[in-house]
């Protein structure tokens, strides 16, 4: 009995977390439009990078007019972070069965930071499983569906900027940064760091560069 | 390098290192060094990413009035402890006004 009320746990942990995640599909679809992707352009990232951050750094780039390779390993960068997420994810997310190396191929693709957070919320591992499933279903459809409208709503537009939409972006980004600043000074001052790293460098390197040179800042704290 | 050719290396990329880390062996994750940097590296790259987004333009130090008002709604938002959407959508009417009214 108790395990089936950690399972609706979950599922209702995965629902609430994949639905009001999932909504600002809008603002990448928006986003992305106001920095001059098309509309498919914008849906086929959502559909097949799938993770939110990346997804922004390189509409970003491309709204600065940067150089395209900087702005891919930006993004690449960024997504480094779904690896670590899955190490930590690949007992619980084994697959049994016949159709295992199909199933873990399309695991994989739902590794990302909403999914992580509530499947290692979760206190069994079967409830877990329910977790990452329930999150990844329902924030994939959302996230989709809401890109599209983002894209095309924006897409009418004449002027995106009117409305506001070009400080969408760099807001996302501090709302994922947030709950990491909260944590740590040490933290606070890397941020600080490589923010003042990207902006000196901004005016002497192609835009894309400097946001890369930031990770100096890295080595930084790792070296004290 | 055309848009599209970006758009399938950040879609082909962000899928391996997806997959990498469901497939790799796990004493990789165990080495401190491997894990404090992976912790550590999005940090970086997103305070640049909010620096760069919010006060460059064209290449240059840009200060534009309304977009840093609507990041500092994104704050106040934020220590509120504001849902992920309420953040976004109050940063962007604040930006919005703040031109409306600065012309």
């Amino acid at each position: 009995m108790e395990e089936t009320t950690s399972r609706s746990a979950a599922v209702r942990d995965g629902l609430g977390v994949g639905l009001a995640v999932g909504l600002s599909g809008i603002a990448f679809g928006a986003a992305a439009v106001t920095a001059g992707l098309s509309v498919p352009q914008a849906c086929v990232l959502s559909l097949l990078a799938f993770t939110g951050a990346s997804q922004f750094a390189l509409t970003g780039a491309v709204a600065a007019g940067g150089d395209l390779a900087a702005a891919t390993l930006g993004a690449l960068l960024l997504g480094g972070r779904n690896t670590l997420y899955g190490l930590r994810m690949a007992d619980l997310l084994r697959v049994r069965g016949q159709h295992r190396f199909l199933g873990r191929l399309l695991a994989a693709h739902g590794v990302i930071d909403e999914t992580t957070a509530v499947t290692m919320a979760q206190p069994d591992p079967e409830s877990a499983r329910t977790g990452f499933v329930t999150t990844f279903a329902s924030l994939y459809v959302a996230w989709n569906l809401t890109t599209l409208a983002g894209a095309y709503g924006t897409s009418f537009l004449g002027d995106p900027g009117v409305l506001g939409l070009d400080v969408v972006g760099p807001v996302a980004f501090l709302a994922i940064l947030w709950p990491r600043l909260a944590e740590s000074a040490e933290l606070r001052w890397l941020a600080a760091g490589a923010a003042a790293i990207a902006l000196c460098a901004t005016p002497f390197l192609p835009a894309g560069v400097p946001v890369l040179l930031s990770a100096v800042a890295v080595l930084a704290v790792m070296l004290r | 390098m055309t848009l599209w050719w970006a758009i399938a290396a950040v879609c082909l990329g962000c899928y391996a290192l997806k997959l990498a880390g469901l497939a790799a062996p796990r004493r990789v994750l165990d080495h401190p060094r491997v894990r404090r940097f992976a912790e550590l590296v999005p940090v970086a790259l997103l305070a640049a990413l909010i620096a760069v987004q919010t006060f460059t333009a064209e290449g240059g130090l840009s200060f534009d009035p309304a977009r840093t008002a609507g990041l500092g709604a994104a704050v106040v938002a934020l220590l509120l402890r504001a849902p992920f959407l309420v953040v976004l959508a109050s940063a962007a009417v604040v930006t919005a006004l703040a031109r409306m009214l600065l012309g």
